[in-house]
C-alpha cells in the first residue's frame, strides 16, 4: 500500500546527523573552547574591595604620631544608574547641579561598568545621610577609606604624605587600582608595603541586575584584609617638635642621630609645613601653594640641601692628616691673621700663635688646616698631587661623603667632593696644588655635603671611627629586626686612635678657655663636644653651622645644625644645637633664660619670600621624588 | 477490562521510559534553575518547579485517560476536534489574556493554558485523517491543497496572536507529506528555496542574481550538452548588461545593479521564449522559468524582511547568521546561553551549582533556555546524554510508526515525529548559537504545562494507536 517506506531512512539519517552536529558543537563550546568559563566568571562575580587601615606610626618613646580617620567616598557605577532626584542628591552632598552633572560625565567617560569616585571624602554626616537614602540612588554606594591624621603637626618631611596613585603606578604595579592611596614621600613611601597592609576582597555572586546574591563558594575566593603594619620611628617627637620650634624663624636644617645606632632622633628642615595640609581633598591645592613658595618648604633640606661644611670640616682634615702620618698632635704652625703665599691670602682671626693640632681645632685656625692640606698633598708616599689627593678623597668616601648615605627616604642627595680629574680638567694636569684648592681645607670651595652627612660625620667622630647608616624606623611590628644595613657598623679608613685628639679639640671648642669658639654651647653637667663653622655664601650672608655630640663619654646624641644666611656658627647654630642636646638628654630645658634668648635673637635675616613661578620650577627639581 | 489489559500489554514501554526520564531530568533542571529564589521545598507551588510537578502529575493522568479511550475514537473524532480547535483559537484571540505581548493564553484558576500548543496534535490528527482517506493522492493538486489547508489554517490563526515560533513549527508537517510520497524534487525545490532565502539575507541581491544566472547557464550547458550555446548566451547577457551599465553611468540615472541585471536579462529571455515556442525547445524555457521563480522569490523575501518582520526579529536572524554582532543587545540571549553552556565544561559544575542560569544571566532559563542549565551543571556529558535521549526517542518512534498497518497511525506518528523534531532542532540549535532565537520549548523538558500536555497528547495518542496496531487497518 505504501511505496515510500524507504524514506524512513532519510528521517533516521537526518536525526542522527542533527544529533552529531549538536554533539560536535557542544564539544567545541564546552570542552575545546575555554573562553566561556572566563566569561562566566566575569559575568557572575563581583568583588567588593575592603580597604585596610594604614599602619600607625609611633615615635621612639612609644607616642603615637600618625593614625587614621575614616573618610567616605561616594562611588558611582554609571551602568547601574537609574533616574534619581538630582536636587536631593545635590542637597545632601552640598554641590551644584552642574557639578553633579560634570562628575557623572567624568565617571561615565572612565567606565560604565567599573565604579569610580563620584565625590571624594565627604563628611561623615553627609555620607550617613546618603547611606540612609541610598535606595533612591541606584548605582551609588559609599566606600569607606582612611585618611592620615597627626597627633602633633611635626616631622612632615620624615613622615611624608599619602596621595592617590598616578598613572605610572597603575601601569607598573598591579596591586593598585585607580583611586587607591599610596605613600608618596618620606616614611609613607619607603615603608609603603608594610603600612598599606593588604586590600581585602569579598567575592559575591551577582545577578544580571548587579544585585549581590550571596558570597561566592562560601568565601573561598575572598581575600582576607590585612591591616597595615605599625611602625616605630627612631624620631623623638618631643625633640623633633622642639627642633622645628627653634628653627621656625630660619631657613636651614637640623639632623640629630644616636651615634651608637644610627637612629635619626630628629630631622628638621625649615621652613616646613604641617603634615595635615597634604591629606585628602586639600592635598592638591596645598601642594600647589607649597610648591609656589619661594622658600620651598617641600624641599627636605636635611637630605637634599648640599652645603659647604665650613670649618666643621677641619676635624676631618685633622683625622686624615693623622692617619697618613703627615701631621702629629704636636705639629704646630704659625698664623698671623691668615695664610699668605705670594699674593694669595686666606684670612684668619685673632688667636695665639703658634698652635698645635688640638688648639688649632679649638681656635678653628684657617692657616693651620691649609698647612695640613699642604702636608697631606705633598706626601712623598705618592708620586704626584693628584694621586695624593685621590687617596685623601678615599678616606672621605669611607666616612659617607659624596654618596647618599642610604636612609630609607629615596630623595637623599649625595653631596660633592671633586675627584683629582676634576682639578686636572680645570687647572691642567700637575698645574694645581694645595694652594689652588686650599678652600677645601676649611670646608669651602667645591665641597658640598648634606646636613645628614654632617650629622653622620659627627656621629662617626663620637663613635671613634665608625657609623651606622642613619635610618628612621627602628621597629616594624611583627618583624624580628630591621634591615641589616641599618645595623652594620661602617668603619672608616681612619684608625680609632686618631679620633682621640679630634674629640679633645671638639671638647675644648665648647668647654675650653681662651680661644674656644663655642663656649655658648656649654651645658652644665653635660660634656658637649662641638665644632663651629661658617660657610661663605656668594649669594648672601654666610651660613651658620654647628656640629656637636654629647656626652663626651658614651655619646647619646650627635647633631648637625645648619642655619642659612645667619653668619657665624657661634651665634645661631651653636645655641640651637646646645638646646637640642639639653632637651634630648635631660628632657627639659633648665636654661630657660637661654632658650628665651635664642628664641628672641635679632630679627632673623630671611630672604624675602616671593611667589614667582619662574623660580619655582627650578626649585621644584629637588622635591620631586 | 480485557481490552484494557491488552492495551497495557501492547504499550511501547521503551518510549514511555524515555518520556519519563526526559520529563524527570527536565524537572530536576527546572528545580535547579529556580532554586535561588525559593527556600528549597520542591512542592512550593509559588515556584515553577512546584507548578511543573503538578503539570507532570496531570500529564500522567492525561496519559492514562488517553490510553483508556478507544483507538478508533481518535480517527473518528479527528475532524471534530480540529473544528473545535479552530473555534478555540478564534476564542483566544477574542477572550484570551495577553502575556509577553502575545494574546495566546487562557487563564484558568491561576494556571495558564496556551491553546496553540494543543493545536499541534489535533492538526496532526486531522492531517492523518485526510491523508489516510480512500483515494487520497498527493499527486493530485486539489488533494494537496486540502492537506495544505489543514496544515495552514491553525498557524494562520496563531500568527494573529502573534506567535511566530509556533507558526514555524507547522512547516514541519511538510516532512509528513514527504514520508507519504510527496515529490522528492519538490522537496528539493523547497530546500533550494530555503537555501535561497538565507542567501538573500546574507548576500547582496545583485550578487545573488549573478549567481543565479551563472547557475542557469551551467544547467543549460549540461542539459543541452553544448558549451558553446551557454557561452553564447553569457556573452549576450554580459554585453547587454555592459551597455545598460554604460547608459546608466552616462545619464547618471541611479538604477541599482540588481535592476540593471534584471533589465539585461529581458532581451535574452524574450528570444528564449519566442525561439522556444517556435522550435519546441522547452529545456531553456524550463530553466528560464526556474530563474524567474527564484528572482520573484528573492524579491519577495527581501520585501518580507524589510517590511513584514519586526526589527527585533530581523535582528535575531541577522545575529544568528553572524551578520551582526551585538553581545549586549539581541545577541545577548545567545551569548549568555553559550557562556552558560560553555562554562559547564566536560563534566559540569555539578547539580545545583550553576551560576549563570540561576543568576538570570540566561533569559527564560526554565522555559526556552532550560538546556543551558543542563550544559552548565552537567557539562558535555549531560548535554550529550540529553541529545542521545531524544535521538533514542526519535529512532524508537520511527520504528513504531513504520510498524503500523494503519496509514492513519503512521501519518499521525510522523506528524508527532516532525513536530518533536523541529522543536528539538530549533530549541537546542538556538541555545548553542546555531539557529536564530525562536522561542519554542524543548518538548517534555522545558517548564510549561501546555507544551508538556500537548506533547503528552501526541505521545499517548500515538502509543494508543500503536497498541491497537493489529486492529486498525485504515
Ligand atoms: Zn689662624
Amino acid at each position: 500500500m505504501n511505496h515510500f517506506t524507504d524514506r524512513r531512512y532519510v528521517f533516521a539519517a537526518a536525526i542522527i546527523l542533527v544529533a552529531l552536529v549538536f554533539i560536535i558543537r557542544l564539544f567545541q563550546i564546552q570542552v575545546v573552547d575555554k573562553s566561556y568559563k572566563q566569561y562566566a566568571l566575569s559575568n557572575a562575580q563581583s568583588a567588593r574591595v575592603i580597604y585596610p587601615a594604614r599602619g600607625l606610626i609611633y615615635d621612639r618613646t612609644g607616642k603615637i604620631m600618625v593614625y587614621n580617620k575614616a573618610a567616605y567616598d561616594i562611588m558611582v557605577t554609571p551602568r547601574l544608574l537609574e533616574p534619581f532626584d538630582t536636587t536631593e542628591m545635590c542637597q545632601i552632598l552640598d554641590i551644584t547641579r552642574e557639578d553633579a552633572k560634570e562628575r557623572l560625565r567624568a565617571a561615565r567617560s572612565y567606565s560604565m561598568r567599573v565604579p569610580s569616585v563620584f565625590m571624594k571624602q565627604v563628611s561623615y554626616e553627609n555620607a550617613a545621610l546618603l547611606q540612609e537614602k541610598l535606595f533612591q540612588f541606584q548605582g551609588f554606594y559609599v566606600q569607606t577609606r582612611t585618611l592620615r591624621e597627626y597627633t602633633t603637626p611635626v616631622a612632615s618631611h620624615a613622615l611624608g604624605y599619602v596621595g592617590e596613585v598616578d598613572q605610572s603606578i597603575l601601569d607598573n604595579e598591579p596591586y593598585y587600582q585607580l583611586g587607591d592611596y599610596i605613600g608618596v614621600s618620606g616614611i609613607e613611601k619607603a615603608y609603603e608595603p608594610y603600612l598599606r597592609g593588604q586590600k581585602g576582597k569579598n567575592v559575591f555572586l551577582k545577578d544580571v541586575h548587579n544585585q549581590t546574591i550571596e558570597s561566592y563558594q562560601e568565601g573561598r575566593l575572598d581575600v582576607q584584609v590585612v591591616v597595615g603594619t605599625n611602625l616605630t620611628t627612631t624620631l623623638d617627637m618631643e625633640l623633633q617638635e622642639y627642633g622645628e620650634k627653634l628653627m621656625s624663624p630660619y631657613v636651614g636644617s637640623i639632623v640629630a642621630l644616636e651615634p651608637a645606632t644610627g637612629e635619626v632622633l630628629a630631622m628638621v628642615s625649615a621652613p616646613s609645613y604641617t603634615p595635615d595640609l597634604l591629606v585628602g581633598r586639600s592635598l592638591s591645592r596645598a601642594f600647589g601653594d607649597l610648591a609656589a613658595d619661594t622658600l620651598n618648604p617641600l624641599f627636605n633640606r636635611a637630605l637634599m640641601a648640599q652645603y659647604p661644611p665650613g670649618s666643621t670640616f677641619k676635624t676631618i682634615m685633622a683625622l686624615i692628616g693623622l692617619q697618613e702620618k703627615v701631621i702629629s698632635i704636636n705639629t704646630s704652625h704659625n698664623c698671623y691673621y691668615g695664610f699668605y703665599v705670594g699674593n694669595i691670602h686666606t684670612a684668619c682671626h685673632l688667636h695665639d700663635t703658634p698652635l698645635k693640632l688640638i688648639e688649632a681645632i679649638q681656635n678653628s685656625c684657617n692657616t693651620y688646616f691649609i698647612n695640613v692640606l699642604k702636608s697631606t698633598l705633598q706626601d712623598v708616599k705618592f708620586p704626584n698631587t693628584a694621586s695624593t689627593y685621590d687617596n685623601w678623597r678615599g678616606h672621605l668616601l669611607s666616612m659617607g661623603f659624596t654618596k647618599p648615605l642610604g636612609i630609607e627616604l629615596t630623595n637623599e642627595l649625595d653631596g660633592n667632593i671633586p675627584e683629582a680629574s676634576y682639578f686636572n680638567r680645570i687647572y691642567g694636569e700637575n698645574h694645581w696644588n694645595y694652594v689652588t684648592i686650599r678652600s677645601l681645607a676649611i670646608g669651602q670651595g667645591e665641597l658640598l655635603i648634606t646636613p645628614i652627612q654632617m650629622a653622620n660625620m659627627t656621629a662617626t667622630i663620637a663613635n671613634h671611627g665608625y657609623y651606622i647608616t642613619p635610618h628612621l624606623v627602628k621597629d616594624i611590628e611583627g618583624e624580628d629586626q630591621i634591615d641589616e644595613r641599618y645595623q652594620e657598623r661602617n668603619y672608616t679608613t681612619i684608625d680609632t686612635a686618631n679620633y682621640g685628639p679630634i674629640v679633645e679639640g671638639m671638647d675644648l671648642v665648647v668647654n675650653g678657655g681662651k680661644g674656644s669658639t663655642a663656649r655658648n654651647a656649654r651645658i652644665a653637667d653635660i660634656r658637649v663636644c662641638g665644632k663651629t663653622g661658617t660657610a661663605e655664601n656668594p649669594h648672601g650672608n654666610d651660613h651658620s653651622i654647628f656640629i656637636a655630640f654629647a656626652p663626651k663619654e658614651n655619646p647619646k646624641i650627635a647633631i648637625a645644625v645648619y642655619v642659612e644666611n645667619q653668619g657665624f656658627g657661634t651665634t645661631y647654630a651653636a645655641p640651637i644645637a646646645s638646646l637640642m642636646i639639653e632637651k634630648y638628654l635631660t628632657r627639659e630645658i633648665k636654661r630657660t633664660w637661654y632658650e628665651n634668648w635664642v628664641l628672641q635673637l635679632t630679627q632673623p635675616v630671611v630672604p624675602e619670600r616671593k611667589r614667582d613661578t619662574t623660580q619655582i620650577s627650578t626649585m621644584d627639581d629637588g622635591t620631586e621624588e | 477490562m480485557v481490552q484494557r489489559n491488552r492495551t497495557m500489554a501492547n504499550l511501547d514501554w521503551i518510549s514511555i521510559l524515555l518520556w519519563l526520564v526526559i520529563m524527570v531530568f527536565g524537572w530536576m533542571n527546572i528545580y535547579s534553575a529556580n532554586i535561588m529564589e525559593a527556600d528549597g521545598s520542591m512542592f512550593d507551588l509559588s515556584q515553577r518547579f512546584g507548578k511543573q510537578l503538578i503539570w507532570i502529575g496531570a500529564s500522567l493522568v492525561l496519559a492514562m485517560l488517553l490510553l483508556a479511550l478507544d483507538a478508533k475514537f481518535y480517527i473518528y473524532f479527528s475532524y471534530f476536534l480540529y473544528v473545535i480547535l479552530l473555534g478555540v483559537l478564534l476564542g483566544v484571540l477574542i477572550f484570551g489574556r495577553e502575556i509577553n505581548g502575545a494574546k495566546s493564553w487562557f487563564v484558568i484558576g491561576g494556571f495558564q493554558l496556551q491553546p496553540s500548543e494543543f493545536a499541534k496534535p489535533i492538526t496532526a490528527l486531522a492531517l492523518a485523517n485526510l491523508l489516510s482517506s480512500h483515494n487520497y493522492n498527493l499527486k493530485r493538486f486539489w488533494h494537496l491543497v486540502k492537506a495544505g489547508a489543514i496544515i495552514m489554517v491553525p498557524p494562520m490563526l496563531i500568527i494573529l496572536q502573534p506567535d511566530l515560533g509556533s507558526v514555524l513549527v507547522y512547516s514541519a508537517f511538510i516532512l509528513v507529506l514527504f514520508r507519504e510520497g510527496f515529490s522528492a524534487s519538490i522537496m528539493m525545490m523547497l530546500a533550494a528555496l530555503a537555501l535561497l532565502f538565507f542567501t538573500t539575507l546574507l548576500l547582496d541581491k545583485a550578487l545573488i542574481l549573478l549567481l543565479l544566472v551563472v547557475a542557469s547557464l551551467i544547467i543549460y550547458m549540461v542539459a543541452s550538452r553544448s558549451f558553446k550555446k551557454g557561452v553564447g548566451n553569457a556573452v549576450w547577457i554580459a554585453g547587454i548588461f555592459g551597455l545598460f551599465y554604460g547608459i546608466n553611468y552616462l545619464l547618471q540615472t541611479e538604477f541599482s545593479l540588481f535592476m540593471l541585471g534584471l533589465a539585461s536579462l529581458l532581451p535574452v529571455s524574450m528570444v528564449v521564449v519566442v525561439k522556444g515556442f517556435r522550435l519546441r525547445e522547452y529545456v531553456r524555457m524550463k530553466i528560464l522559468a526556474g530563474l524567474i521563480i527564484s528572482i520573484v522569490f528573492i524579491i519577495s523575501v527581501d520585501f518580507a524582511m524589510n517590511n513584514v518582520l519586526k526589527p527585533h526579529q530581523q535582528h535575531r536572524i541577522y545575529v544568528t547568521l553572524g551578520l551582526e554582532d551585538d553581545p549586549q543587545g539581541v545577541g545577548y540571549n545567545v551569548n549568555q546561553s553559550k557562556i552558560a553552556i560553555g562554562s559547564g565544561g566536560f563534566s559540569g559544575k555539578g547539580y545545583l551549582n550553576g551560576t549563570q542560569t540561576k543568576l538570570h544571566f540566561v533569559p527564560e532559563q526554565s522555559t526556552d533556555f532550560i538546556f543551558c542549565t543542563v550544559g552548565e551543571e552537567w557539562g558535555f556529558l549531560g548535554t550529550t546524554f540529553v541529545i542521545l535521549l531524544y535521538a533514542g526517542l526519535f529512532l524508537r518512534l520511527i520504528k513504531l510508526a513504520e510498524r503500523q498497518r494503519s496509514s492513519f497511525s503512521r501519518i499521525f506518528g510522523y506528524g508527532f515525529i516532525s513536530i518533536l523534531l523541529i522543536h528539538f532542532i530549533v530549541n537546542i540549535g538556538m541555545t548553542i548559537g546555531l539557529l536564530p532565537v525562536i522561542g519554542i520549548p524543548l518538548p517534555f523538558f522545558s517548564y510549561g504545562g501546555s507544551s508538556l500536555w500537548a506533547f503528552t497528547m501526541f505521545l499517548f495518542i500515538f502509543l494508543r494507536l500503536d497498541a491497537s496496531r493489529l486492529e486498525l487497518l485504515r
